[in-house]
């Protein structure tokens, strides 16, 4: 933990203590800390099932946490304060897992929506943003089109559209590479990238996807066990000694031998189950 | 025993509770909500167009049935004439009412809370909530408006065409005089019973659409099932909670209403 705590004394844009959850006796969240600078990109690293979607929707509002804080810029975010949530929801985007596109409206309207529902611009400037947004992910030629119309990933760009037209300062991305092909995976991280630079807003990402990751972001934490087991720069991941980090910064390594031993006709017991 | 049926009737007034102020934020949220109008007219044609030609088929053969069954009932005391009164009277009074709630729920309302269920699986709902939008104003709201217009037009239509029903049988299949019958109707039919009709179609088209709303939109709360489970299971629900519900508010409406002048 003493990266982590070395990282926190940098500016808490997004700051979460000590937060809890559980679902019955499922415990995933177990004291979860993590100090958001503004205007980085933040990866939050972890395998399948630790928790890392819960955690970010906890910090979205979908999932209500059992104990802990988060503060936004200031604004502590908590069920009894509801101002502060909305506050929070007219800053921040959400990008899912799975888009969350709404499949009985167009490409242009999905985009437009946010808009029309929350503010009170007029139609037509709706309409000129929503299709500048477009036209920036280069789905200009498609804003009549339903996301079922739409390719695996355009669906990705036109949720990535949705979630920068309202121009937050924070974006939170769920798993946005789950179920892409290694070069779309690397297309989608340069997304991230050019439009975090070309907006400055603040995004953490939650993957599994080290190797992107580490490229893209200024800093990554790894979740494991319901608790931040480092926060960081990718520097300072690729240094770190700690037992957790190196076994899944070493996992493609384990993995090679694990393959050259089973080849060899050697017993291989994983350390970890599936 | 006494425990768990304390704990089910906690579980039911929770519930009800919880449906209250669903229905009720429903109505609330509409007030300045953009583009309402609009989301209005698409759920006026979701339960209204597409759900007409059920209504005509139904009320065309229950005023059929009515008019054959009215017929030799009333033939056997030589007052078929009363054929228009008995055809009438019991369809603006009761059967308009009630059998176009029920093809509403079984076509629009089964429909509705199929498709919350599946928003809700797809993490549309949520999609909704993170962008700061009002699920109830964009989701809710404009079916229920939908259903207090579509409900009594429904109403009205199934009655004219059950009507038309009972003079094909009385009159063309049978020996009825066409004047007789349609002067029973006209004199039987007073503003109480027109009154009493409207009353429970909006009751109804207001009951069963939030019944299936809620059921749909709630899916993801069901602890037996989850997924494609839950959305059946949500729109089971639905189907059977509203089709009661229409049946024991009409008990009570009638009731409310059956000695008024």
């Amino acid at each position: 933990m003493s990266d982590a705590a070395s990282s926190s004394s940098g500016e808490r844009y997004l700051d979460v203590r000590d937060l809890h959850k559980r679902f019955d006796d499922n415990v995933v969240l177990a004291g979860v800390d993590l100090a958001v600078p503004r205007g980085s990109v933040i990866t939050v690293l972890g395998k399948s099932g630790t928790g890392k979607s819960v955690f970010l929707k906890c910090l979205a509002g979908i999932v209500r946490p059992d104990a802990g804080s988060i503060r936004f810029d200031g604004l502590a975010l908590n069920a009894s304060n509801a101002s502060a949530r909305a506050e929070f929801r007219r800053r921040c985007s959400y990008l899912f897992q799975s888009n969350a596109l709404l499949d009985s409206l167009t490409a242009l309207e999905n985009v437009a929506l946010p808009l029309e529902q929350t503010t009170q611009i007029p139609n037509r400037e709706i309409r000129r943003r929503s299709l500048e947004a477009l036209r920036q992910l280069d789905l200009d030629k498609h804003s009549d089109r339903y996301p079922s119309q739409l390719s695996g990933g355009m669906q990705k760009r036109l949720a990535l559209a949705r979630a920068i037209v309202t121009r937050p300062e924070l974006v939170l991305f769920d798993e946005p590479t789950a179920g892409l092909d290694p070069i779309r995976r690397n297309g989608v991280f340069e997304m991230i990238v050019k439009y975090q630079r070309q907006f400055g807003f603040t995004a953490v990402v939650v993957t599994h996807d080290l190797p992107e990751a580490l490229v893209a972001s200024d800093q990554v934490a790894l979740l494991d066990g319901g608790r931040m087991q480092f926060q960081g720069t990718p520097e300072a991941f690729n240094r770190s000694d700690d037992p957790t980090v190196r076994a899944f910064r070493d996992s493609a390594g384990a993995l090679r031998d694990n393959i050259a031993a089973l080849r060899r006709g050697e017993t291989v017991t994983s350390k970890e189950d599936l | 025993m006494t425990r768990a049926l304390g704990h089910h009737t906690l579980r039911i007034v929770h519930e009800l509770g919880d449906f209250a102020l669903f229905t009720g934020r429903a109505f609330s949220a509409a007030v300045g909500s953009r583009k309402l109008g609009r989301r209005v007219l698409r759920a006026i044609y979701e339960q209204g167009v597409r759900c007409l030609p059920v209504i005509v088929i139904v009320g065309l053969f229950t005023g059929l049935v009515l008019g054959l069954q009215g017929y030799y009932v009333l033939n056997r005391f030589g007052s078929e004439g009363l054929l228009g009164t008995l055809v009438s009277l019991t369809l603006v009074r009761e059967l308009a009412p009630v059998l176009a709630a029920l093809m509403l729920v079984g076509q629009a309302g089964s429909a509705l809370a199929a498709e919350l269920g599946i928003q809700r699986n797809s993490e549309q709902i949520d999609a909704l909530e993170t962008m700061g939008a009002s699920t109830h104003a964009y989701l809710i709201s404009p079916r229920l408006i939908a259903a207090l217009i579509v409900f009594p037009i429904q109403t009205t239509i199934f009655a004219l065409v059950g009507l038309f029903g009972g003079y094909l049988s009385g009159s063309v299949l049978l020996n009825l005089q066409p004047g007789v019958y349609w002067a029973a109707v006209h004199n039987a039919v007073g503003p109480a019973d027109v009154r009493e009709c409207y009353i429970k179609a909006a009751v109804f088209g207001l009951l069963t659409i939030a019944i299936c709303a809620y059921n749909g939109f709630n899916s993801h709360r069901r602890r037996s099932s989850t997924g494609a489970r839950a959305v059946s299971a949500s729109t089971t629900r639905a189907v059977v909670f509203s089709s009661i519900t229409v049946l024991a508010a009409d008990y009570v409406i009638t009731s409310l209403l059956v000695n008024q002048p």
